[in-house]
């Protein structure tokens, strides 16, 4: 059997966690969650993931482009996907095909909350390739 | 692309022209800002030097060393800062000299340069300024069209709103499509979590009916004679059922009888966040004393309580809405992050005052004083 793809998961919902845990372990990936930018970092020190999911809100209002670009630059393979619920409301535009945007973003994909978890299904799928 | 001025104070030649060469094609991007930013550099070998070219062109960035013969950097700074000149400044420091450090930043230095530096340190530093600067200036439109508070609160409560409702979408999504089998008795945290969810969204909406109830209510026809005393011993028993859950000891002092002028209301919605707060954030087994007394023509309430307390900088921003400490040891509290926010604002229409004393891990001390006994 090949070796399980494992996910990190950094959200500061507990709920989130629950839930993105539960399904990502059906569809058969290790999932690593954690609940904030620090945890997420600290497990970024002594391992890799082959994808991350990041909530943009979490100890500051932008933890998830830190984050992001953290990740790519330890690894600019790994694929990251960025969540939040607030896109419209931060009036943050961003454009992931922008030449410019992406490459401070620095994310893979870009999820409003609320989004159905086939959705995500498929966009992980994408991703891992 | 716009170019932003930068000043370059330094009396050595070498590292004035090096850091204008490195800053000459050096551009800032960010996901947020229309266009890139790019880099125009001035020289100054002087304080006074700087001064005056400041004052005939006003540069957006200053790069300032702190040692120079005659005027030092921190003197510029607050002739800078005296003048209200809207700068943003970075010093350059030639060691780590905390001192200098704290009073630079006091008087409104953004960033910190240690020398010697490298190019990519001197790249950061100048990311971090032109940042602030764009945010700031992104603020400034806000604030003028006069936005930026009823911006930012309703972006903030759109996402504490929208949260739970994600979280119960989920978890019904994950019950009607059987994720976790056909037994109910499998759902059972799921559905503790859902009625944890929806706790916490009464309790935002009843906090936010507070928050705008203070402040459009007309006052004026709700003021009568109260006493104090008897609203706390309410609140108190309001209380008591959270306190007992968590063996907490809830005891009163103070005098028999407090009378104020004030709407009863009010008193209550200070003395329930108040009480609240010292259960919430306690430990199991701790106290909880609650002091009403009268001060020349002052009324005080003063909650004390044996919980987590807070650090220096957590205290600074209690006050403000939607501001929630968190840590391990407040994880899994429900709260909107209002209460405080209520609390200081009642206070202060009502010409009192709220004060706070904390220590982490040993408990706080709450009191506010309200005049018109
Ligand atoms: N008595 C207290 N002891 C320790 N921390 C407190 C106390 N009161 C308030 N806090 C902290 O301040 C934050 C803001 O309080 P508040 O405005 O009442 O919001 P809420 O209780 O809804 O979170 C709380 O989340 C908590 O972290
Ligand atoms: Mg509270």
């Amino acid at each position: 059997m090949a070796q399980k793809k494992t996910i990190l998961v950094a959200d500061d919902d507990p709920d989130v966690l629950f839930m993105l845990g539960h399904y990502l372990e059906k569809w058969g990936y290790e999932a690593v969650t954690v609940d904030s930018r620090r945890e997420a970092e600290k497990f970024l020190e002594v391992a890799s993931p082959d994808l991350a999911i990041i909530d943009l809100m979490m100890e500051e209002e932008d933890s998830g482009f830190i984050l992001s670009y953290r990740i790519k630059k330890k690894d600019p393979g790994i694929p990251v996907i960025i969540s939040t619920a607030v896109y419209r409301e931060k009036g943050i535009r961003f454009d992931l095909q922008h030449q410019t945007d992406s490459k401070w973003i620095r994310a893979d994909h870009y999820l409003d909350k609320g989004y159905r978890m086939e959705e995500l299904r498929k966009v992980i799928e994408k991703l891992l390739g | 692309m716009e170019k932003l001025s930068i000043l370059v104070v330094d009396d050595e030649p070498g590292i004035r022209s090096g850091i204008s060469r490195i800053l000459s094609n050096h551009t800032v991007s960010f996901p947020f800002m229309d266009e890139d930013y790019g880099f125009e550099c001035r020289e100054a070998a002087t304080g006074e030097e700087a001064l005056e070219m400041i004052m005939s062109e006003q540069p957006h960035i200053l790069l300032l060393d702190n040692k120079l013969p005659g005027m030092n950097g921190i003197e510029l700074l607050e002739i800078i800062q005296e003048r209200n000149l809207d700068i943003m400044v970075a010093m350059i420091t030639s060691y780590a000299s905390l001192e200098i450090a704290a009073k630079a930043t006091d008087d409104g230095a953004r960033d910190f340069i240690p020398k010697p530096f490298t190019p990519a340190e001197l790249k950061a530093s100048i990311d971090l300024i032109t940042k602030q600067l764009f945010l700031r200036r992104m603020a400034r439109g806000m604030k003028e069209e006069g936005k930026k508070i009823r911006y930012q609160f309703l972006s903030v409560l759109s996402h504490e709103l929208k949260a739970p409702l994600n979280a119960l979408e989920g978890f019904l999504r994950m019950m009607q499509e059987r994720e976790l089998g056909e037994s109910l008795d499998e759902y059972a945290e799921i559905l503790s979590r859902c009625q944890q969810r929806i706790e916490g969204m009464r309790l935002l909406i009843m906090d936010l009916m507070d928050f705008t109830r203070i402040r459009l209510e007309k006052r004026e026809d709700k003021i009568e004679k109260v006493d104090l005393v008897e609203r706390a011993q309410m609140a108190i028993s309001t209380i008591q059922p959270l306190a007992i859950q968590k063996n907490i000891q809830i005891s009163f002092t103070g005098e028999e009888r407090v009378f104020m002028n004030a709407d009863p209301n009010d008193l209550d919605i200070m003395l329930n966040n108040l009480l609240s707060n010292a259960v919430k954030y306690n430990r199991e087994n701790g106290r909880v004393e609650l002091e009403i007394k009268k001060m020349d023509d002052k009324a005080v309430m003063r909650v004390r309580d044996t919980g987590f307390g807070m650090s220096e900088e957590e205290k600074a921003t209690l006050f403000r809405e939607f501001v929630r400490i968190r840590n391990n040891r407040t994880k899994g509290i429900t709260g909107s992050g209002l209460g405080l926010s209520i609390v200081s604002k009642l206070a202060e229409i009502y010409g009192g005052d709220i004060q706070v004393e904390s220590k982490p891990d040993s408990g706080s001390e709450f009191r506010v004083i309200l005049p018109g006994c």
